[in-house]
């Protein structure tokens, strides 16, 4: 086996800031480090600060309503199975130049009008 | 029965009768030269069973614990810096390390009836050993983090704002302990279900302080509990 080189892994955002959303349904992301936070079938580490019971103590804001959401659209007492592991959606970011240009446009700067406002 | 006794009048007998060839110079020089050597053959003997090798050499302890511990930041990281099994589980005075080396005793009971020589029974049993050393470590407030990471020493203006204002509320007012937000800092973690989470305070320990292990902060607390003014003014 040839070693490659490779780029230093970029530092992560750690700012504690929300971003805004680039579209609706995006899923937010991690505005801090979850360097080592443990996240298996045992424990949670997330969720000790997000979910619904913890958020008044801890700050964090809590998990959307969706989260606790069965596939058949059947709200539960507690975090869907489904919507347990956040990292499989919720991601820390970098700051770094994008690999291929991005031309992605804010749905609000293509002219759509809300409904209604005709 | 009668043997016994014999055997215990026999170096009763020795023990009491005074040296009748050795000289009172051989005895005592003697007697300090073999404390000495005693002694040091003791420590020694003991920091052997304080280090990472010793205990990784048990299969237990090197394919459970020991594997989830190189996957951490007290590993490996950027300063180089490495906390090896003891530098955690053990404390470093000797009086604690020693009291510490008894219970540990029970281990190696363990280990020979083979309580935990499986996966399966190290897993079963996670949950249980895992609380172990949570009460030891909050019983101590976390001295053992503390020999590393004193809260005098912590730069607050380092760390992200949510980390300082964190530490800020629960460490440094000295109303949580390390251990009780960092469980699994360095192992995998047990089954939390019913766990709280670390920040919030269990309901018997509201408003009461831990011992700190800095005196300063004690100072600090003292000295806002007789002067409530003059620590306002301060801040």
């Amino acid at each position: 086996m040839e070693s490659l080189p490779a780029d230093p892994l970029p530092k992560w955002v750690v700012d504690d800031i929300r971003k805004m959303r680039a579209y609706p349904d995006q899923p937010p992301v991690i505005p801090h480090s979850i360097e080592g936070y443990q996240l298996s079938v045992n424990t949670n580490r997330c969720l000790s600060c997000h979910k619904r019971e913890f958020t008044q103590g801890s700050g964090a804001p809590m998990i959307s309503v969706t989260h606790y959401l069965t596939r058949e659209g059947q709200m539960i007492a507690d975090v869907s199975p489904r919507r347990y592991f956040c990292t499989a959606c919720h991601v820390p970011q970098a700051d770094m130049k994008p690999l291929v240009e991005n031309l992605f446009k804010d749905m609000s700067e293509m002219g759509v009008e809300p409904a209604g406002s005709e | 029965m009668q043997w016994i006794k014999k055997l215990v009048l026999w170096a009763w007998g020795i023990l009491t009768t005074p040296a009748a060839t050795l000289g009172l110079g051989f005895l005592t020089l003697g007697g300090f030269v073999g404390g000495v050597i005693f002694w040091g053959a003791f420590n020694t003997a003991l920091e052997v069973t304080n280090t990472e090798q010793f205990c990784t050499s048990c299969h237990e302890m090197k394919n459970n614990v020991y594997e989830e511990l190189t996957r951490t930041v007290h590993f490996s990281n950027r300063s180089g810096v490495r906390a090896s099994c003891p530098d955690c589980h053990v404390p470093h005075k000797w009086t604690d390390k020693i009291a510490r080396k008894m219970q540990a005793s029970k281990e190696v009971w363990g280990k020979i009836f083979g309580t935990i020589d499986t996966r399966r029974k190290f897993l079963d049993m996670r949950l249980e050993l895992a609380q172990h050393e949570w009460a030891r470590l909050k019983s101590n407030d976390s001295l053992e983090c503390r020999n590393c990471h004193s809260s005098v020493a912590m730069d607050l203006s380092k760390q992200t704002t949510r980390a300082a204002e964190i530490h800020t509320r629960y460490l440094l007012s000295g109303e949580a302990t390390c251990i009780d937000c960092h469980k699994g800092i360095a192992h995998e973690l047990p089954n939390m279900e019913g766990v709280d989470p670390g920040w919030k305070v269990p309901p018997e320990l509201e408003g009461q302080q831990l011992p700190q292990s800095t005196a300063i902060d004690e100072l600090e607390r003292l000295m806002t509990s007789y002067h409530p003014a003059s620590h306002s003014f301060a801040k």
